[in-house]
């Protein structure tokens, strides 16, 4: 068990830089989750964390111990791939002794080791048997024993779970949180799924191009999105994000229709600055009239059981029309044409600076 | 049913005729060879084999034929397993370390390296066979077991096979291994080489039957009778005469000269076809 410390780590081939400068402490027995869309950077950065690729400048320390020039063996670390990676001639057992019998253990420790970690996955029916006669989960399951028997100082997981059907990998999900508490490992865990980020983690790094984003807990990067890359990133469906002008003291803000809002408890910008403004679907409640600070012309209805959502457009210059998402609970009755006096929640509107992305409080 | 019938009757007919063809010379060359040279040059030979099959395979083996210089078939034998299994084996080894040196390691000019070893296999035999025969005079190679198989060790043909197969194994796998602190010695005897088993064995039987037919390069590199492989001790035996060629221990030394390669061919056929249909992964 260690920390990990990633100080200005950058990337490059050749000329072009791909990983701009990452900096970030992860704690003794942390789950950190990267997350981030595909071509971001996130697994360039787990694999220089392990040692597969080099690191172009910055350093990167595992329990106080710069790696940088360290081989993987050496950096006392365990991978679990997308792909399993399980040497398809070995036995379940033989896969997972495979580490230990290099790192010259006794035959007696490994034999200990497999087992304790078999167990731990209900893996001991299997031991004899090759990973081609085991299913997707099991073979995951297989994967994440040949990390756990090192006992390393942490775990990095490369998207373990993409190639799992959606049931068993809630399931592995769940998993994976449990066997990471209960051996209390430091794991740096990369994946596209923002569902899967925001389960798993204790902090969550945001990258988009290369750069990390935001890095804080799950719960913070949903209610404050740092920039607006993470606003449109995490959340199902999509904030929705809305150009918008801050109008005169008082006044609240202009949407590209001309109607002005007036989010309360919202700290509105100077006059005259370009912003977006970010509001969840599931923050736009139906009021009346009154009270409203949008009218939503439905478009489309979506009903997914226990949600609806409700889809409609603001009016913008040239026909440029900029879509708006609201959530209901799936029993409301919308339908296509109404229109929906909506009011945001107080303190739910989300400001964001139209040039540099960044949030304004 | 009927119809069914009819085209399995079909079907095993048409086989069996195919077998025949295949097969029935074969058969012929055994009768021959248990028959005594009289009976031979005197037609028709006849299609049941004769009471000669101890005498004849004796005088073969141990009584060391005349024409080719009084050296014995089980000689010539030895020379051409020798030769067979050096060069099957050579070339399996040289060629899967030259692939593995080219897919998985990055060093200066590997993709030089790679199309030089690509271009030997556009030069015929006809071009490379005076320059190397000329290496081996000066390297006193003549009539050695070393001139016989050196040249013909390196393959470029295995070293594109392996390379193929090489480039099949997921980076993940290779990467997995790193993790686990296997260096290079490691991951090539504990994952490659088991995992190429099934290409090792099928490319063993294709080279080691290839070794054993080698005609051309024997004949130009063996100038003693004691050094001669058996396909050239064939060559040998048969002259322009019919009647100076015991046709009865040629047919003998034929039968001998195909069992070595069936017995491999047969031994290793599962493995073999494995080899050519799947990749194991």
């Amino acid at each position: 068990m260690a920390t990990i410390a990633l100080n200005d780590v950058k990337k490059s081939y050749g000329r072009t830089e791909v990983i701009h400068g990452v900096t970030v402490d992860i704690d003794d027995g942390a789950f950190i989750v990267i997350v981030g869309p595909s071509g971001c950077g996130k697994s360039t950065l787990l694999r220089m964390v392990a040692g597969l690729e080099a690191i172009t400048s910055g350093t990167i320390s595992i329990g106080g111990r710069v790696v940088n020039d360290l081989e993987p063996r050496e950096r006392d670390i365990a991978m679990v791939f997308q792909n399993y990676a399980l040497y398809p001639h070995m036995s379940v057992y033989d896969n997972m002794a495979y580490g230990l019998k290099i790192a010259k253990l006794s035959k007696q420790d490994i034999a200990e080791r497999v087992d304790k970690a078999a167990a731990m996955l209900e893996l001991k029916p299997y031991l004899d048997r090759k990973p081609r006669a085991l299913s997707g989960g099991q073979r995951q399951r297989v994967a994440m024993g040949r990390a756990l028997v090192r006992d390393p100082a942490a775990f990095l997981f490369d998207e373990p779970l993409s190639n799992l059907d959606a049931k068993l990998r809630v399931q592995m999900r769940l998993e994976i949180k449990q066997l990471q508490r209960s051996v209390g490992t430091t794991s740096l865990y990369v994946t596209h799924d923002q569902v899967e980020a925001m389960t798993l983690a204790d902090r969550l790094i945001v990258m988009n191009a290369g750069v990390a984003e935001q890095i804080d807990t799950p719960m913070n990067v949903y209610n404050r999105p740092a920039t607006i890359f993470v606003a449109g990133f995490i959340g199902s469906p999509a904030m929705n994000l809305l150009p918008a002008v801050a109008g005169r003291p008082g006044k609240g803000l202009q949407l590209t229709d001309g109607k002005m809002v007036k989010p309360r408890e919202t700290h509105f910008p100077d006059t005259g600055r370009e912003i977006y403004l970010g509001v969840r679907p599931e923050h736009l409640v139906p009021v009346k009239d009154l009270n409203a600070d949008i009218e939503l012309k439905v478009l489309a209805v979506e009903t997914l059981g226990a949600d609806t959502l409700a889809h409609g457009k603001i009016a913008g210059p040239d026909g440029l029309a900029s879509s708006l998402v609201a959530r209901m609970p799936g029993n409301a009755a919308v339908k296509v044409g109404d229109t929906l006096p909506l009011a945001i929640e107080p303190g739910m509107a989300h400001l964001f600076d139209r040039e540099s992305g960044r949030r304004i409080d | 049913m009927t119809s069914s019938i009819t085209s399995r009757i079909v079907a095993h007919a048409l086989l069996i005729v195919g077998i025949v063809i295949v097969a029935f010379p074969i058969y012929y060359v055994f009768v021959a060879s248990t028959h005594s040279l009289r009976e031979i040059l005197t037609p028709p030979l006849p299609l049941i084999p004769g009471t000669q099959f101890l005498h004849n395979y004796y005088e073969a083996i141990f009584g060391g034929v005349q024409k080719i210089g009084g050296v014995s078939a089980a000689r010539l034998l030895y020379n051409t397993t020798v030769v067979g299994l050096c060069v099957a084996v050579g070339k399996i080894a040289i060629s899967i370390l030259s692939a593995y040196a080219i897919v998985f390691f990055r060093f200066p000019l590997r993709m030089t390296f790679f199309w030089i070893i690509f271009i030997t296999l556009m030069l015929p035999v006809e071009v490379r066979i005076l320059p190397t025969y000329k290496v081996m005079v000066e390297l006193h190679l003549i009539d050695t077991f070393g001139g016989l198989i050196l040249p013909l060790i390196a393959s470029a043909t295995a070293t594109l096979l392996f390379r193929q197969f090489f480039m099949t194994i997921p980076a993940e796998l290779v990467e997995a291994a790193r993790v686990d602190g296997a260096g290079p010695w490691r991951f090539f005897f504990d994952i490659l080489l088991p995992l190429s088993k099934t290409n090792i064995a099928a490319l063993f039987v294709i080279l080691f039957i290839y070794g054993w037919t080698q005609y051309l390069w024997p004949l130009l590199v063996t100038n003693s009778n004691d050094m001669n492989t058996i396909i050239i001790g064939l060559k040998k035996m048969i002259s322009f005469a019919d009647a100076d060629t015991q046709w009865h221990l040629v047919m003998v030394t034929c039968i001998l000269a195909i069992l070595p390669p069936i017995v491999v061919v047969v031994l290793m056929q599962r493995w073999f076809v494995k080899g050519l249909v799947e990749s194991e992964k």
